[in-house]
């Protein structure tokens, strides 16, 4: 059996390593402007310089669809390890409220600093966003010590996630006009914009973030018993619950810096690795999820682009028409297999 | 004898400042079985994962090896100690070889990947319990009491000196229980492992502990052999059993009495009339008993029974006073069922008695 499934794991992370490459290439090539993979080759190896596709390559698309898959990777990682903390397969970091949360603090930053004319730089967007995670996280801890019903915790978490979104609102209509177009776009969710400085800091947050999470593979695993057996093993439990939050709060928090809020990947894409390689370790599942997420929102993003082009939708529009049904499976799933015992 | 292997000194357990049990003293050795009984919210559990450091003790200390456990590393502790608790596995797409893996985790490196002895190790304690043929089930899809053995062969390849048990016979059918616990005694029999546990069932607490500790009152009321703690009335005393009466020899209870005027006169003898008891008592027929001897089998069913019992010394012939009450009684019952169909010396007077109701019916 080990050896079957040693090829099961193979095989699905030899597929999605091909989606990405499929995925990436659709994203550089498709757009207004066609472009040809051996347009996209010169582009990378600078032989056309200067060149109209070139910029659109290499200042547009490239960052876009790099971007694209770090974010999406990073949603799902950190989707997986709120689920591992929760113990429940529902929660992410968009129906608990944390994404909407970062999204109003980065909101507040934002318009805080355009009005002096001050631009953010990523880090201080990461550094808000990222504060409004925790706020918003920390809000859920807290409910979670008092509601001991998970359902009652997600409608906790979507309410909160209502009431951030509502007061970002509220900041974005008494804001200056000019800065409206710009936070609304963000607000709505999308990977447009980014540029290769961005993309820069994106990876340097979301490879050491998963990298470190991809460390705690062994006490998650130990964890998936429940505490007291945890802790029986020797998992130090304080130190490790507040390694999963601050790593998902990170990771949500640098995806809604750049992109916003980005709905469902994050519960969706962790159900849907776990499904296809048939298991729940967290050493195989936390890559798998990394590459699983990346061809999520690559495939989403592409649609979001190219299904009423010129006109872009939001990414979350995408997101929602193909995660939520997949959330919903990974909740009936979860109460077939409560009445199966 | 073997060393002893854990302690614990006035040790006082319960949740943030309530004191549930305190002034706990224990000594387990190594290869010894120690069973925690007591009532319903006694604080068995409570003791349990206070000793596993899952609580926080609340006075006193616990050592293992005569080290004190806030001394030692989770890490250290995880290589002693290892436990099984009631708790439901929730884990999704864990099989039950998965779940048996996880008690190598104090021996496998930074990514918790099995080596090939760890692998080994997994397989034997899977072997042990007989559960390798559900090595690639789901843990979510196996009866309860496959759950629980999968639960004990983790705990098993996590090579503990000691195991602790919380409950682990519960939602086991009787088979189950006979076989995890004769896995516990071959544990601790042959692997010198001390093995600590809860138990709510008095017949098998006393067929499988080597010792026993009674929680009563938050505290530790008495520590014994299973002979000491099952003798006399200590049990009803210690569940405070008022609806029915505990047999100490058969470690088991039977229903309250039905109190009365005798309506029915059982003869009974060497186990005869044990059935007839409990059916007239299920009925709710008052009934008598006689003539019984103390040492006789069904002597404490009777005597748990029965509204009025005639019984005679242990090894006695029968003696002509407790024949004439076993008649004047009998003569007020309105039927006389007699069970058993032997009469022997010791008995003779039964006969008798048995001879002088069939007189009365044909008269």
């Amino acid at each position: 059996m080990s050896q079957k499934r040693a090829v099961r794991w193979t095989l699905c992370f030899s597929i999605l390593l091909i989606l990405t490459a499929v995925f990436a290439v659709l994203e550089l090539v498709s757009g207004s402007t066609n472009i040809t993979i051996s347009e996209i080759f010169k582009a990378f190896t600078g032989k056309n310089a200067g060149s109209a596709a070139n910029t659109i390559v290499m200042e547009i698309r490239l960052p876009r669809t790099i971007s694209a898959a770090l974010l999406g990777g990073a949603l799902s990682v950190s989707g997986f390890l709120l689920q591992s903390f929760f113990n429940n397969p529902i929660a992410g970091p968009y129906v608990l409220g944390i994404s909407s949360g970062a999204k109003l603090t980065v909101a507040l930053a934002m318009m805080l600093t355009m009005q002096s004319g001050i631009f953010l730089n990523s880090a201080a967007m990461v550094g808000a966003a990222f504060i409004g995670s925790l706020l918003s996280t920390g809000a859920i801890l807290l409910l979670s010590g008092k509601v001991k019903n998970m359902a009652q915790l997600i409608i906790a978490g979507v309410m909160i996630g209502y009431i951030c979104s509502s007061v970002t609102e509220l900041a974005v209509t008494f804001a200056d006009d000019a800065n409206i177009v710009n936070l609304h776009n963000w607000s709505m969710g999308s990977f447009s914009g980014i540029n290769m400085e961005n993309v820069k800091v994106i990876a340097l947050i979301t490879i050491i973030t998963v990298f470190a999470a991809f460390m705690l593979s062994k006490p998650m695993s130990a964890y998936q018993l429940g505490e007291s057996y945890a802790k029986n093993m020797g998992v130090n439990l304080k130190a490790f619950r507040l390694a999963l939050i601050l790593l998902s709060s990170i990771l949500s928090a640098c995806v809604t810096a750049f992109a916003g809020p980005v709905s469902f990947v994050g519960i969706a894409v962790p159900h849907l690795v776990k499904t296809a390689f048939g298991t729940a370790k967290p050493i195989i599942v936390i890559p798998a999820s990394f590459i699983g997420g990346a061809v999520f929102c690559l495939a989403c993003d592409l649609i979001a682009r190219m299904l009423f082009a010129p006109v872009e939708l939001s990414i979350s529009t995408i997101t929602a028409v193909f995660g939520a049904p997949v959330v919903i499976a990974a909740m009936l799933n979860r109460r077939e297999q409560k009445r199966g015992v | 004898m073997n060393d002893i292997i854990l302690t614990s000194d006035a040790m006082s357990v319960g949740y943030g400042k309530k004191v549930i049990v305190s002034g706990i003293d224990i000594e387990v050795r190594s290869g010894e079985i120690l069973t925690i009984i007591g009532a319903n919210g006694a604080g068995k559990s409570t003791i349990l994962r206070s000793i596993t450091s899952q609580l926080p003790l609340l006075a006193g200390t616990v050592s293992i090896n005569n080290t004190d456990i806030t001394a030692m590393s989770t890490h250290d502790i995880a290589k002693t100690l290892s436990v099984c608790l009631t708790d439901r596995i929730t884990a999704e797409k864990m099989t039950c070889e998965d779940i048996v893996s996880t008690g190598r985790y104090p021996y496998t490196g930074r990514l918790g990947i099995l080596s090939e002895n760890d692998r080994k190790i997994v397989h034997e304690a899977m072997k042990l319990t007989g559960i390798m043929h559900l090595r690639d089930t789901d843990i979510r899809f196996i009866s309860d009491g496959q759950r629980q053995t999968v639960m004990l062969a983790r705990a098993i390849a996590q090579q503990p000196q000691i195991l602790i048990l919380d409950e682990p016979t519960s939602f086991l059918d009787i088979n189950n229980k006979l076989k995890l616990l004769n896995i516990l005694k071959e544990l601790a029999r042959d692997r010198n492992i001390a093995v600590i546990m809860t138990l709510h069932e008095l017949d098998l607490a006393q067929r499988f502990s080597d010792r026993i500790l009674c929680i009563k009152g938050n505290k530790a009321d008495r520590t014994g052999s299973p002979e000491e703690i099952f003798s006399g009335d200590y049990i009803s005393e210690l569940y405070g059993i008022t609806s029915g009466t505990f047999l100490p020899s058969f470690g088991t209870a039977e229903a309250a009495k039905v109190q009365g005027e005798p309506q029915v006169f059982v003869i009974g003898g060497g186990g005869s009339g044990i059935d007839t008891y409990r059916s007239l008592q299920r009925q709710g027929i008052p009934f008598a008993a006689g003539i019984i001897h103390e040492n006789d089998i069904e002597y404490p069913v009777a005597k748990s029974l029965a509204a009025e019992l005639i019984a005679e010394k242990a090894f006695e012939p029968i003696s002509s006073e407790n024949l004439q009450k076993a008649i004047s009684i009998m003569e007020k019952c309105s039927e006389v069922i007699c069970c058993t169909k032997y009469f022997g010396t010791m008995n003779a007077a039964n006969k008798t008695l048995y001879e002088k109701y069939k007189s009365m019916t044909e008269a």
